[in-house]
């Protein structure tokens, strides 16, 4: 897409102060975020201290990410969306934009942070976010555009947060936004239904995006074998193998079947705990599962540590040796 | 309640007409008749059109939207330009519903932040659920030749987010040049694109590109689809919306 027609408010330099036409609410503009389909994200200097202003062009595409925020906002007891703050039109030159302020992010973005601190972090990420999509799924809404440039991992202990909710939808009308490569449309493996499989495939593309960080093309034909052969070329994937594949072909329909069967294969060790999970029901077997991993693990501990203080004396002997 | 249908005539170039009408008067024509000209321009990596004018004063005098796109990012666009144009259609129609009541100088835009989430609203609901009927015309002179596997992409996907909606969808299919006239049927109009790759490979390109009669046979095609359907259906407001 060219975008020059469309982003005629993405250059509101340093210092500008955007002032609201109805609400009169002044903000200070600090730097540029990001650009997101319908406008600029920036950060701005408010009387809330520093928040995120998205100025845009088009009046209805504008009130329509609103709609949602709004409707994110009210959601009880989950953090999903931005917070809300309020929706104005700041008037300059003759004309008039749109935009809308929100809480500030101060994340980093979803691949840096699990290059910065490791791959383990992937999985715990996504366990996260497959419990918050399962409440977002609860609410009647579908994500739709998700991608890890919709990602944030903020604070301590990280959380993972969500960017820029546009492409969030209702379950049963059809996705609107979206990135072909997280788009189960895109690889033929399924319809643009905004329904909780769609945002499974997209984790799990998000999933598959991060041992492919250049991402690739779809194939002429057969989307489902060329991804599981991707999937089985990389030594990040191959473990996620069985999930991701029922993510691709839209086998899981909650995100917390997903998030349990994720649970799972994050806490096993071995072959034998996997036998023993599947006898029994779900929720004894997370606790079960648990347990015995904290027993394993604190058996391993205690063996290192001997291990380490055998060695420590053995130093000590080698080095009184010496003297 | 019946919603109405929304039509549009979803026109894939890469240049300038050649031959026959004007296609900026055949698009004027068009909209009288309650249709939508969109206009999609292909181009060749690193490539400046000439045609460019043309595609926009299509688009624009078809109350439609234009686009030029790069021929790998053609999916993603034609798609995006059928809802885009929808929605358009239907705010102009909200538009006028709201200048009634507001008042002839009133805009949503005078609407206090508050209130637009509604007519929003409505506009989204309207989208998802209203019937669509789209007219596809394609280009296939020579300089298109090879450009149209990618045609067959992009049509295969924007049935995918039609069939997506709540609302029902009938698509027809013309290529013009055709083999033995200027604009050639390839598909009557159907509520599934799925056998487009049956008549794709048969396409066979000229060197003209009369892009205008091919505007006016997709006049002729609606109204002849309308004659059938009779008098008896209330086809609802949109048809008003070029007026």
């Amino acid at each position: 897409m060219t975008d020059s027609s469309k982003n005629q408010a993405a250059n509101v330099s340093y210092g500008t102060k955007i002032r609201g036409k109805w609400n009169n609410e002044c903000y200070q503009i600090e730097k540029r975020l990001g650009n997101g389909a319908l406008g600029t994200v920036y950060l701005a200097n408010s009387r809330k201290g520093h928040v995120a202003v998205k100025v845009g062009n088009d009046t209805m595409s504008i009130s329509s990410e609103v709609n949602v925020l709004k409707q994110l906002s009210k959601v009880q007891g989950s953090v999903l969306g931005p917070f809300f703050y309020e929706m104005d039109d700041w008037e300059v030159n003759g004309k008039r934009h749109p935009f809308y302020v929100m809480e500030y992010i101060h994340g980093e973005p979803l691949f840096s942070f699990i290059q910065r601190r490791g791959k383990e972090w992937l999985g715990i990420l996504m366990l996260q976010l497959l419990r918050d999509l399962s409440v977002l799924h609860r609410e009647g809404w579908v994500f739709g555009d998700l991608k890890p440039d919709n990602l944030l991992v903020e604070g301590a202990p990280p959380k993972m947060r969500w960017l820029d909710v546009g492409g969030t939808t209702v379950i049963g009308r059809s996705v609107k936004e979206f990135t072909e490569f997280f788009d189960r449309g895109y690889w033929g493996l399924g319809s643009r239904v905004a329904e909780p499989s769609y945002d499974l495939f997209s984790t799990a593309m998000i999933i598959i995006n991060a041992a492919y960080p250049k991402r690739f093309d779809r194939p002429k034909e057969n989307s489902e074998a060329y991804l599981m052969n991707k999937i089985d070329s990389s030594s990040i994937l191959k473990p996620y193998r069985t999930i991701l594949r029922k993510a691709l072909t839209g086998k899981y329909q909650h995100a917390l079947d997903m998030r349990n069967e994720l649970f799972t294969l994050l806490q096993e060790d071995n072959p034998k705990s996997t036998a023993r999970v599947k006898t029994t029901s779900r929720v004894t077997t997370r606790k079960q599962s648990k347990k015995t991993k904290n027993h394993k693990r604190t058996r391993w501990v205690e063996t290192v540590l001997l291990f380490a203080l055998i060695l420590t004396i053995y130093t000590l002997y080698l080095v009184g040796y010496g003297f | 309640m019946k919603k109405g249908t929304l039509r549009q005539i979803l026109l894939i170039t890469d240049g300038c007409s050649n031959q026959g009408e004007d296609p900026v008067a055949m698009a004027a024509l068009a909209r009288e008749y309650g249709m939508t000209v969109n206009v999609i321009g292909v181009l060749e990596e690193n490539e400046r059109t000439d045609g460019l004018k043309e595609i926009e004063n299509i688009a624009l005098s078809g109350g439609g939207i234009h686009q030029l796109v790069y021929a790998r990012q053609l999916s993603h666009t034609v798609q995006m330009v059928t809802r885009k144009a929808m929605t358009q259609t239907i705010q102009g129609f909200i538009h006028k519903e709201l200048q009634t009541i507001l008042g002839s100088d009133k805009e949503i835009e005078d609407l206090p932040p508050e209130k637009r989430g509604q007519v929003v609203e409505v506009v989204d609901d309207l989208g998802e659920t209203m019937d669509l009927e789209v007219l596809i015309l394609i280009d296939t002179s020579a300089s298109m030749q090879h450009k149209l596997p990618t045609v067959e992409d992009a049509l295969l996907d924007l049935s995918i987010s039609l069939h997506s909606r709540i609302g029902q969808n009938e698509y027809s299919l013309y290529a013009f040049p055709g083999r033995k006239k200027q604009v050639e049927r390839l598909m009557d109009w159907t509520p599934q694109m799925k056998d487009i790759h049956k008549i794709f490979p048969k396409l066979s390109s000229g060197g003209v590109t009369p892009t205008g009669p091919a505007l006016k046979e997709a006049i002729d095609a609606y109204q002849k689809k309308r004659s059938k359907r009779g008098m008896l259906e209330d086809d609802g407001f949109i048809e008003e919306s070029g007026s």
